[in-house]
């Protein structure tokens, strides 16, 4: 049953390790952007007078550091654009000849993708930012528990950052353009989810709208409970409403996906 | 010149076509710096001050390094895209049409709908001017008329530069991007919030701190030299290297073959 998603998950997972060179130019310019994202935080940091914040200069560090090892699991950005000619030119015909279920299939080549992508570029980025001198030293967890808690809680994020690219992917059925679909998603997806500021740093009005979508949950939640900014039991019941989300995600990818099958009319030629 | 302008023309025409594509990508477009944009007044919401800098007085280098960046985007696209004119092989076509590969390199692309960066840009400057409290005199404005100028130049030189890299690689490099989005990221805050070094790179090797930076110090009245009201010409130095680069790259180019 669950066989051939493996298979595809297996095959594009050793396609995407394949991309090695570009995989390490990719670090450098990660390691730039970090570095650059810090010493902002810094500068604001440096500001004594101002109120406290809910959030220490060593857990904003982290965070940049996380988002940057794992660039690749939380972008909404990341697209591919052989799923989209395979809508907008009518070859989905031939995925519908499969045996095996639609958004199974593509759910698993999305993942494997985000997978390859990260497991090239995670490691460097974490050993370097570990030994590097203050203020930019990426921090250990507290203890194994928030480790372990910050481990389950990253991937259930990726299953959902797929579940939601999902939703992309699908609402270029009824586009059949990908840019405007990808556009909104991902500059406000990605605000929402803290990859411009950690949720913390913004106002009390906007922390509520973030924590009313399921954006916060791939970026912002598994990057505090690393950093201990999130109490363990809180992340423990994290964990659950993660779950929730993500069964939610996929209900309603796969019924907005059967949608948009039963009205695609493949054109002969 | 009246060539470029031609090409400009035409690539308009075609891109009005598709009006209301064309409306919707200059609202995405200004949506993404929107959000950085946003990120950066909740920072100075909960914190005040940035070393010393206002909020006002980012907004404005925020404001002339996006706008810069955007009216490069707009005219120098055709070498942000120069790699795939390479692996394609169409770039032999324009070895033997008897005009500079620059021009038609340049005005192979333009991208309007940047329009929208700029149409934020150029929100912000007049939020921070209206509410910056100086006075404007008119070596003030012309060491911002300079600094947006000097902006785009240095802007335009690093595609150029990236672009010559694909004479050597074939493949655009994504180390690149340090160059322009990493530019544009580090050039939107004033250079003295960074680490010595890097201050030193963007003053002296990548002279975005001329182009903005200092100018800015006289500007906002924290440095009294005229001088620094004319020191973005500096950044038109950044242009010839990167010239002789795309010279050399063009002499030594051979084709792929497909």
């Amino acid at each position: 049953m669950i066989k051939p998603y493996y298979a595809v998950l297996r095959l594009r997972l050793s396609n995407g390790l394949q991309y090695r060179a570009a995989a390490y130019a990719g670090i450098g310019t990660q390691f730039f952007f970090g570095f650059i994202f810090i010493m902002v935080f810094v500068a604001f940091y440096a500001q004594t007078r101002a109120a406290a914040p809910q959030m220490s200069l060593s857990e904003v560090v982290a965070y940049c550091w996380l988002k940057q090892a794992f660039l690749a699991f939380i972008v909404l950005w990341l697209r591919d654009n052989e799923l989209f000619q395979l809508i907008t030119s009518g070859n989905i015909a031939y995925e519908l000849c499969r045996p095996s279920g639609i958004y199974g299939l593509w759910y698993a080549k999305l993942l494997a993708q985000r997978l390859s992508s990260a497991l090239l570029r995670c490691l460097p980025i974490l050993l370097v930012s570990l030994v590097l001198p203050q203020p930019y030293r990426l921090e250990l967890p507290p203890d194994f528990a928030a480790f372990f808690l910050f481990v389950c809680s990253l991937i259930i994020g990726l299953f959902l950052i797929v579940a939601i690219s999902m939703l992309i992917y699908i609402s270029v059925f009824i586009t059949m353009s990908p840019a405007g679909s990808l556009l909104m998603f991902s500059v406000f997806g990605e605000f929402f989810a803290g990859m411009i500021i950690p949720v913390p740093l913004m106002p009390d009005w906007m922390q509520r709208i973030v924590y009313a979508l399921p954006f916060h949950w791939t970026v912002d939640f598994p990057f505090r409970v690393y950093t201990g900014n999130i109490p363990k039991l809180d992340a423990a019941t994290g964990l659950l409403f993660q779950l929730l989300w993500l069964a939610a995600l996929i209900f309603i990818g796969k019924i907005a996906m059967n949608k948009a099958l039963r009205r695609v009319v493949v054109q002969g030629g | 010149m009246t060539l470029y302008f031609k090409y400009m023309l035409l690539l308009f025409k075609a891109q009005m076509q598709y009006r209301a594509s064309f409306l919707l990508l200059v609202v995405g477009q200004c949506l993404t710096p929107f959000t950085v944009f946003a990120g950066l007044y909740f920072m100075f919401e909960r914190f005040g001050d940035m070393k010393g800098w206002s909020f006002y007085e980012v907004m404005l280098c925020f404001a002339i390094t996006h706008m810069a960046f955007s009216i490069t985007e707009c005219f120098a696209r055709g070498f942000d895209m120069f790699s795939s004119l390479v692996v394609s092989g169409d770039f032999d076509r324009l070895l033997v049409r008897p005009r500079g590969t620059i021009l038609q390199v340049l005005s192979s692309k333009f991208e309007f709908s940047r329009v929208g960066r700029l149409l934020l840009g150029i929100g912000v400057l007049i939020w921070a001017i209206t509410n910056l409290d100086m006075e404007w005199t008119l070596l003030k404005i012309t060491a911002l008329v300079l600094s947006q100028a000097s902006g785009v130049i240095i802007f335009a030189s690093i595609f150029i530069l990236c672009a010559s890299f694909s004479f050597w690689t074939v493949q655009g490099l994504e180390i690149a991007n340090i160059l322009t989005d990493g530019g544009r990221e580090m050039a939107q805050y004033p250079l003295s919030i960074y680490h010595r070094r890097i201050q030193q790179f963007f003053t002296f090797v990548i002279p975005f701190g001329c182009a903005n930076y200092l100018p800015l110090q006289y500007i906002l009245g924290r440095e009294e030299n005229p001088l620094y009201a004319f020191l973005p010409l500096a950044g038109l130095l950044f242009l010839a290297p990167c010239l002789l680069i795309w010279q050399i790259g063009v002499r030594r180019y051979r084709s792929t073959g497909s």
